[in-house]
């Protein structure tokens, strides 16, 4: 009886502790926290810090790896392989992302017009961003093949060419062909979401400098270009940190071949890490494109920051 | 400066016509307001005037040119937007002197020009501030103040104060007319709101489903408007109307709903038994003896007159009172119209007797 009773108030006290617990706003937005920094903890940070320390490791597949400080990366410095990563990767982020924006405002501008089929015409341009990288990619291998290249066999057909290209084959021309697959497969975003951008932009802003004289070359100057400059800043943090960490098209199309001209950091990360199994010294590589996103991303940061016409009101 | 003249223009959006042939002449440094009910095709023949949208048929000349064809930019004249249109990029004297950079006038011109356009509008403290920095009358000031600085041949306003509130919209009222009065520069002003058009307007075109109603100055309308719509449109509030029939049997009078017999000053010709509608203003009511049975319904003092709600032969009127009288709804009064202030429709046509 008397053991009955006890845990009776002892339930009741639970229950109500319980009860109590949440009613409490502090613990009631703990606990509403809990997943999405269990899912943070887990997929993001933890990653992030077991790639901070493989890299300083000497880690190998299947071993136990120990401790080297900076060893990966002294041993990085010298190797001419992994600054040939560092070059083709600025070169392929710079060059695609520069092209992208380009074609990407030109299509925007464009489909902002009054077109007819404009919604399907729309629907085309996000082809490329739909289909699946590693479909797309070979799709361009093919077109970039040395024997059955449709590029080559057409500009042979029409003359232009006596031999087929030699697309992946010869470093510079391999750089260029995985770069326009890129381009290829970026500008859709960038496209349409400079659309976006542009949409907002108020109609009566445009009538307004007509009726002020500004020509069409002056109203994209000093009207499309400042209103879109917010959006701008963000598509091309955007597709910078995108084609910077770009993986699946290299590695696709040419495996970081023809001798390591068109290898990327995360590509030859990939290679030394799984193909090599050198975990750590993968690792390492892939730590090293670190400092490169982080100035991207402050870059982007410090442009980011809203512009005095966008704040609000102060009097 | 110039004068504006439009010929029978016509606009068609795809087969649906939304002007069909308006004429209207204005003349050097007139103050031209177009009101009308919304969808009646005011802003459409300003975004006309100002080269925003085609012409499909009849001329519009601004001076002595014909400027059908002639780019916005090359037609000389400013407009001022519902919305203000401001850039928003762009501080208070950037906005204004936009213009003039864009034709490459010299930095002292602009800030010459600026400077004269912001203290008439009393814009002088603010012109290093973003248009979101200002308040909604402010931001009225610099659309019109984009409009002076370019000294433009024709100024356009449409709705301009619709996105003011009610207090701060009879401020820029007078602020517009006062504006108007010193520079002198021909004005086309759209708005719905008629007593803006009465208060502003050396002329005012009253427009309706596409067509011009009547034009004439802010009294003209008034006094003698030339068929119903423009009757009941112009005048706040709006001029009472009766159904019924002219008798004419010594006296002229004027027959309403359920017997009411209403004075009339004439009978207009061969007119006995002639259907027709009977206007009153609401202030050409008197109470008098020999008035008709009114039952007063609502009673709405606004402190200097009162508006009365009453029902004559079943039909609500209004009238309004400059006098305290002492009413109730439910009390029976009789109301009296000023013979010679009434106004006789044709009941089918609509137009004045």
């Amino acid at each position: 009886m008397a053991v009955m009773a006890e845990s009776a108030v002892a339930q009741v006290k639970r229950s109500s502790m319980w009860t109590r617990a949440f009613e409490s706003r502090n613990f009631l937005g703990a606990m509403f926290m809990v997943p999405a920094i269990a899912i943070l903890i887990l997929f993001l940070a933890y990653p992030l810090a077991l790639g901070l320390w493989l890299g300083m490791t000497d880690t190998k597949i299947g071993g136990v790896g120990r401790y080297i400080g900076f060893g990966n990366f002294v041993s990085l410095a010298k190797d001419s392989v992994f600054w040939l990563s560092v070059f083709n990767t600025i070169f392929y982020t710079f060059a695609a992302s520069i092209v992208k924006f380009a074609i990407g405002l030109y299509l925007a501008l464009l489909l902002n017009e009054r077109l007819p089929f404009k919604s399907m015409i729309r629907a085309i341009v996000l082809l490329p961003f739909v289909v699946p990288t590693v479909l797309s990619a070979i799709a361009f291998w093919w077109i970039y093949d040395s024997q059955f290249s449709i590029i080559s066999w057409v500009l042979l057909k029409a003359g232009l060419i006596t031999r087929y290209i030699d697309f992946l084959g010869d470093p510079w021309n391999a750089r260029w062909s995985v770069v326009a697959a890129n381009i290829w497969r970026g500008v859709p975003f960038v496209a349409i979401t400079l659309l976006a951008g542009l949409q907002t932009i108020s109609p009566s802003l445009y009538e307004a400098a007509n009726l002020d004289g500004a020509t069409n070359l002056q109203r994209f100057r000093h009207i499309t270009l400042p209103m879109l400059s917010p959006i701008i800043a963000v598509v091309m943090t955007f597709s910078v940190l995108m084609t910077f960490t770009d993986f699946q098209l290299i590695y696709t199309i040419t495996r970081g071949g023809p001798i390591n001209a068109t290898h990327l950091m995360a590509t030859l990360s990939f290679q030394r890490a799984i193909t090599g199994g050198n975990l750590g010294e993968g690792a390492a590589i892939s730590n090293a494109m670190i400092p490169f996103l982080v100035a991207a991303i402050l870059l982007s940061f410090f442009g980011l920051q809203r512009s005095r016409w966008q704040q609000g009101g102060r009097d | 400066m110039s004068s504006v003249q439009i010929r029978d223009v016509r606009k068609s959006f795809g087969n649906f016509e939304v002007l069909h042939g308006v004429s209207i002449p204005i003349e050097d440094g007139q103050f031209v307001v177009l009101v009308g009910p919304s969808g009646c095709g005011k802003s459409t023949l300003l975004r006309m005037l100002a080269g925003l949208e085609n012409i499909t048929s009849g001329t519009i000349s601004i001076g002595d040119r014909v400027v059908n064809n002639v780019q916005p930019k090359e037609r000389d004249i400013a407009m001022v937007f519902q919305n203000y249109a401001l850039y928003p990029h762009m501080t208070v004297g950037e906005n204004m002197g936009f213009s003039l950079k864009l034709r490459n006038a010299g930095s002292d011109e602009i800030n010459k020009r600026v400077k004269r356009a912001a203290e008439i509008l009393a814009l002088s403290p603010l012109l290093d501030r973003y248009p979101r920095q200002l308040s909604g009358g402010q931001r009225q000031r610099v659309a019109m103040g984009r409009a002076i600085v370019r000294d433009p041949q024709v100024f356009l306003f449409d709705e301009p104060l619709s996105n003011l509130d009610a207090k701060l919209r009879v401020a820029m009222r007078t602020e517009i007319k006062e504006l108007h009065q010193r520079l002198k520069t021909t004005t086309v002003y759209v708005t719905h709101d008629q007593i803006e058009a009465m208060t502003m307007a050396d002329k005012i075109v009253v427009m309706h489903d596409g067509i011009v109603e009547q034009m004439g100055t802010p009294l003209e309308l008034y006094d003698k408007p030339e068929n119903q719509f423009v009757a009941g449109f112009i005048g706040s509030p709006a001029m009472n109307f009766l159904k019924g029939h002219v008798r004419v049997n010594g006296v002229a009078t004027f027959e309403g709903p359920n017997g009411v017999k209403l004075p009339l000053k004439s009978a207009p010709a061969a007119s006995d038994g002639r259907p027709v509608v009977y206007g009153v203003r609401p202030e050409h009511f008197t109470i008098a003896d020999d008035g008709a049975d009114a039952e007063i319904v609502v009673v709405e003092p606004t402190g200097s007159e009162t508006q009365v709600f009453a029902k004559v032969g079943g039909e609500q009127v209004v009238a309004v009172f400059r006098e305290r009288h002492q009413f109730n709804p439910g009390d029976k009064v009789k109301l009296k119209p000023e013979p010679s202030l009434v106004h006789l429709f044709d009941d089918a046509t609509g137009k004045r007797l």
